[in-house]
């Protein structure tokens, strides 16, 4: 514990700049994908190419993406972007798939049902089926946040500093509390992460713990315009 | 950029010798089929009895948390505490591998599980209706169902497997990984990129042989994979003549095998 102790501020440092590489690709993989996923559930033959495609990205190793990323870029070797690219592209390769299911999940009579009231198809995509496709996503999105987190430590290796310089360092000076703290510090901040996804998805899925308690027979599809259509309201939605 | 790493990977110099592409994608290829093995023999079996007696399945849940441990924190670790102990090559072998196996397990482990799972209970009753014992349900009807799963969950330790050999080699693992190690420390960047492009194709081949696989080893019955009820559904469409979209429901494990042939 003591080298923790008294180098807290440097392992803070690590942690904001690991957060930074792991969360904003999630921020722009998750707006990426939305469009994609939309596209893929559509069929045609946009589906395969996209979900094939993004599969086929999803299998290179993160090393081999962090050092390739230059050659297509024109990018420094070691510079930190190529790290935010990479995990963006993994996000967007999770997040396709759940994007697509979770649209596909809406059932066919909301949908009808919107319709029926006069939603035309953007805005029945924005304020029904979106937010209905929500828990699906939300799922997909703890599986990228967990596994960014774990990758992004491999950027130690080219250089780029967060969490995974703790390890490369203890292992070279062969400093097991460095090690043992960076470990520890990665499964702390995917934690972390888990339970901010896990809390706006509760607040943006108000109808979700409402349809469970009180109206076990209610379909989800009855709240999903009051909890979307109400935009800033979720939040409220989320205290009740 | 891109014509010096060609000329490295052209380079006759670099496809033979111990430190040439061959041995280096061999130890690659060697250590990554062992780590799955072990891990396969675990895994598997245990899978199945989690999924077919519905006991200890908090041992998967349990497992997939594993996966918040950075796999380079695990290696550092395994080679840190667990060399010093160990003499010879093994010092540098064994650390290496004991981390591949752990990683290749969970997804092993979900994948046979929710396999077993998935399969219909209808399928379960009837074989029991039929008179099977619990091993014939389990290896006759629960274990072809859930192969789609099985296998998808062997196609994610593989991919697991074969990434984390490749930041392996900072214990000195050696595979393929070795040229992006060491083309980092003396700033050789054909070397990197060359060997990254390595195992980039590597991954996509063996995930691209892993599908071919699992189409040729499901039941055409199951409409396990997105293909098979695709094609299904398109026969289905022609032979009868009718514009159904509906998918065709699940059918018994014994459906003719002719609709696989084509």
């Amino acid at each position: 514990m003591t080298w923790f102790l008294e180098h807290a501020d440097v392992v803070g440092r690590l942690a904001v700049q690991h957060a930074y590489l792991a969360g904003v690709p999630l921020l722009i993989g998750l707006v990426l994908a939305l469009p994609l996923g939309w596209l893929a559930q559509r069929g045609g033959p946009w589906r395969p190419i996209l979900l094939t495609g993004t599969g086929l990205l999803y299998t290179i190793p993160s090393l081999a993406l962090f050092v390739l990323i230059p050659l297509v870029l024109g990018t420094r070797i070691l510079d930190p972007v190529n790290v935010l690219v990479a995990m963006t592209i993994y996000t967007i390769a999770l997040l396709v798939r759940s994007v697509a299911d979770g649209l596909a999940s809406v059932p066919a009579e909301t949908a009808a049902a919107a319709t029926a009231m006069g939603y035309g198809g953007w805005r029945r995509l924005v304020t029904v089926e979106l937010p209905l496709a929500i828990p699906v996503i939300a799922a997909g999105l703890r599986v990228a946040a967990v596994s960014n987190v774990s990758i992004v430590s491999v950027a130690s290796l080219i250089g780029v500093a967060q969490l995974g310089s703790l390890l490369t360092d203890g292992y070279q000076r062969f400093y097991g509390e460095v090690l043992l703290v960076g470990i520890a510090a990665c499964v702390v901040l995917a934690l972390l992460f888990d339970v901010v996804i896990v809390g706006v998805t509760r607040l943006l899925t108000p109808w979700a713990r409402a349809g469970r308690g009180a109206r076990p027979g209610s379909g989800p599809g009855s709240h999903a315009g009051s909890g979307a259509g109400s935009g800033g309201g979720p939040r409220a939605g989320g205290a009740a | 950029m891109i014509g010096q790493v060609w000329a490295w990977l052209t380079d006759p110099e670099h496809w033979s010798g111990p430190d040439g592409i061959p041995s280096r994608l061999g130890e690659h290829l060697s250590y990554s089929f062992l780590a799955l093995l072990v891990a396969a023999l675990v895994a598997i079996p245990l899978g199945l009895w989690i999924g077919h007696t519905g006991r200890a399945r908090w041992l998967v849940s349990s497992t997939n948390a594993v996966r918040a441990i950075p796999s380079l924190g695990l290696l550092f670790a395994a080679a840190l505490y667990l060399g010093p102990y160990l003499r010879g090559s093994a010092a540098f072998l064994v650390p290496g591998l004991i981390v591949l196996i752990l990683l290749a397990m969970p997804p092993l482990l979900a994948g046979t599980y929710a396999g077993v799972e998935a399969v219909d209970p209808a399928a379960r009753d009837a074989a029991k209706g039929m008179g099977m014992t619990g091993r014939q349900v389990l290896l006759g009807v629960e274990m072809p169902c859930a192969l789609p799963l099985l296998l998808s969950g062997v196609r994610s330790a593989t991919l697991q497997v074969v990434g984390t050999a490749v930041i392996a080699a900072y214990i000195s693992l050696g595979g393929l990984g070795a040229y992006l190690s060491e083309g980092l420390n003396i700033g050789d960047y054909p070397m990197v990129a060359g060997g990254a492009l390595l195992v980039a194709t590597l991954a996509l081949v063996l995930d691209l042989a892993l599908a071919g696989l699992t189409r040729l080893v499901v039941s055409p019955g199951l409409g396990g994979t997105r293909r098979t009820v695709a094609r299904q559904t398109s026969r289905t469409r022609r032979g009868a003549g009718t514009a159904t979209n509906s998918v065709p429901p699940p059918s018994h494990p014994s459906t003719p095998r002719e609709s696989r042939a084509s």
